[in-house]
């Protein structure tokens, strides 16, 4: 069994984000364990990107300070390296997919493999366009998460049939960032999926309170909470980790009473 | 060309968040009947000749043609055009087509705001809500074509993210697509974005060329020997080009903008420094760094400050079919100038561009051969700027 469906094994997981890099690389590099102790049962890491057209200002900014900071996709390679030695957390990257075709698709998929990554989120690559880069994920054993929309609707088979490790379900339209009220009938849509795949749903986009986490577990598998915590991040700097450790111990416990 | 749905050899495809896919989806189908439908077609034609005022004319430059004593000169004059500039053709078939999929509102990025005021007025023609996304410093270069916009009923966003620029103003565009498409729709600028926007801003066009070769044989009874456009995105080349793609006699030229020179880091010259990635929904070429990091890229001419280039393009290239050479600020504001003094035609700083090229190598040609140089906007809205370029502060 992989890492990542261990995650969601006879429990509901809270999924944070961190954008790689913001403010720096070891800020991150500290955090990291720190959230995965203080109850993260798998860790998004953003690698930042000039352009970010999925993200809300949050996280477009973090993007922007994470670069500003020097930080590139092999110094996060390095970063995830090292800390792969400290701990067992599922460890995936989000990014888009111009890193990692630039890279080299393969490449990419090869070094995440190599330093401990267990997954890639990318996205601009909808179901559609995923040989782009499921192939080379494959060929080095991480999975390719695949994501659904309120918009997906019919889509919503398909996707889920081929859907490795999660499937990551997004709340709401638009880009991400924190809302006082996800109004997309999610029973709904994870109730479509749960017909056609056992595959865990965790669900993203716009959650940042221990109520909306709690109400969102209880209808899925779970919680994915990027820009609240990249909020802290920015707000606290480099003393970000009480903070947002102290957050992440808040959500994983509203997550798991669910 | 197409070898797969949206393809264009390597280049193209559809890279968009899942979120979006029904959206474009549902405007492949609606473009899909459309473009088989002869009330759709006649609409637009009617649109285009009655309201655009096409066709544009294709005007025989004699001045400059004996001024540079080689090649036959004509300019194809979409400057002429309602709104300024060749962006009128696409936005009344989108716009149109807006209308038809029952959308209440469309959306758009701009760079010069020329495509921002070409949708503003097409949405204002036909009765839809429209709002236009672009960059602080395009709003700061371009204050007049921002409040042409809002007098067209038009709501303007300055886009403060990233560079404040093209680029930026696309990524906001689709921001708001994503989270609105329900009754909205994202009328794209140019030959650029996932399929099917470079294959639907290609069709509309197209026109371009068809009336060059038409208008050409006219006059002079035979195909030119080059057609020379300039390249952001890419519409008005696209147009210019399209048609004469199966004639291989004729060279196809895109003048992508150098800015203050192609070893310069500021400069927007993809084709030149260039290499594939996947962007904007598409697979092209882009300016950008070792790790895909999209490049900050700098022009003169805000509507060729775009660090990408249509799919389409970037086959052409790739092929040979089309040559794409870069030109710098400082010829492309000599061509303006020398333009305007040679013929009484004020060209927008893009177009001047392909003016630029047609100078540097009309001497090369012999007397009978003829080169098309597509004008495709008008230079009023760049007259401040290019003041400022030679030290003149004036207002605007």
């Amino acid at each position: 069994m992989s890492r990542i469906s261990k995650a969601f094994e006879n429990k509901k997981a809270f999924i944070a984000f961190v954008t790689g890099g913001d403010p720096d690389i070891e800020t991150t590099e500290a955090l990291i364990p720190q959230m995965a102790a203080a109850g993260a049962d798998l860790i998004e890491i953003g690698i930042p990107f000039s352009d970010p057209i999925a993200e809300g200002v949050v996280i477009q900014a973090a993007d922007e300070r994470a670069l500003k900071a020097g930080t590139t996709t092999d110094k996060l390679f390095d970063m995830v390296k090292r800390v792969r030695g400290k701990v067992d957390v599922p460890l995936v990257f989000m990014t888009y997919v111009n890193p990692v075709y630039t890279y080299g698709t393969e490449r990419f998929a090869k070094r995440c493999a190599e330093c401990g990554i267990d997954g890639i989120i990318v996205p601009d690559v909808p179901f559609e366009e995923k040989e782009e880069v499921n192939g080379a994920c494959e060929a080095a054993g991480i999975e390719l998460i695949s994501m659904i929309a309120p918009t997906s609707r019919e889509r919503i088979d398909m996707i889920a049939r081929q859907a490795k490790g999660f499937l990551y379900c997004v709340s709401s339209l638009g880009v991400t960032g924190v809302r006082s009220k996800i109004t997309t009938n999610i029973k709904e849509m994870i109730d479509h999926v749960k017909k056609a795949s056992d595959i865990p749903c965790a669900i993203g986009f716009g959650i940042a309170t221990p109520e909306q986490a709690h109400e969102m577990a209880s209808v899925s598998d779970g919680a994915i909470v990027g820009s609240a915590i990249v909020r802290l991040i920015a707000q606290n700097g480099k003393n970000c980790i009480d903070p947002v450790c102290q957050y992440v111990r808040e959500m994983k416990a509203a997550v798991a009473s669910a | 060309m197409e070898a797969k749905k949206g393809r264009y050899g390597l280049y193209g495809g559809q890279y968009i968040p899942e979120t979006l896919v029904p959206a474009v989806q549902e405007v492949e189908q609606a473009y899909e009947a459309c473009k088989n439908d002869p009330a759709f077609q006649a609409e637009l034609k009617d649109l285009m000749e009655n309201y655009a005022g096409r066709p544009s004319l294709l005007y025989y430059a004699e001045k400059m043609t004996k001024d540079l004593g080689g090649a036959k000169i004509y300019l194809k004059r979409e400057d002429l055009n309602h709104t300024g500039s060749h962006k009128i053709n696409n936005v009344l078939g989108q716009v149109l087509l807006a209308k038809k999929m029952g959308k209440k509102r469309v959306i758009a990025e701009t760079g010069a705001g020329q495509h921002g005021v070409a949708t503003a007025t097409a949405a204002a023609l036909m009765g839809l809500e429209c709002e236009i996304f672009m960059g602080k410093e395009d709003t700061d270069r371009q204050v007049l074509n921002c409040y042409r916009m809002e007098l067209l009923g038009a709501k303007v966003h300055p886009v403060t993210s990233g560079t404040m620029t093209l680029k930026d103003a696309v990524n906001e565009t689709m921001r708001e697509w994503a989270s609105r498409m329900d009754d909205t729709l994202y009328v794209l600028g140019s030959v650029m974005g996932p399929h099917p926007f470079p294959m639907i801003v290609r069709d509309f066009q197209k026109i371009i060329g068809e009336e060059i070769k038409e208008q050409l044989m006219e006059k002079e009874g035979k195909l030119p020997d080059a057609v020379i456009a300039c390249v952001g995105g890419g519409s008005n080349a696209m147009g210019s080009f399209y048609e004469f793609i199966p004639d291989t006699g004729v060279r196809l030229i895109g003048c992508e903008a150098a800015g203050l020179g192609v070893d310069n880091p500021k400069n927007a010259a993809t084709i030149a420094n260039g290499s594939v990635g996947i962007f904007h929904g598409m697979k092209s070429l882009f300016c950008q760094d070792e790790y895909g990091q999209i490049a900050p890229v700098y022009s003169i001419s805000a509507g060729l400050d775009y660090p990408g280039i249509g799919p389409e393009h970037a086959n052409l290239n790739e092929t040979g079919r089309a040559q794409y050479v870069p030109i710098t600020d400082e010829e492309a504001v000599e061509a303006f100038e020398y333009l305007s003094r040679t013929e009484g035609i004020i060209p927008a700083i893009e177009s001047a561009h392909a003016v630029a090229y047609a100078k540097k190598i009309a001497p090369e040609f012999e007397k009978d051969q003829i080169i098309v140089v597509t004008i495709s906007g008008r230079g009023d809205k760049d007259v401040a700027a290019i003041a400022r370029y030679r030290g003149v502060e004036i207002f605007d």
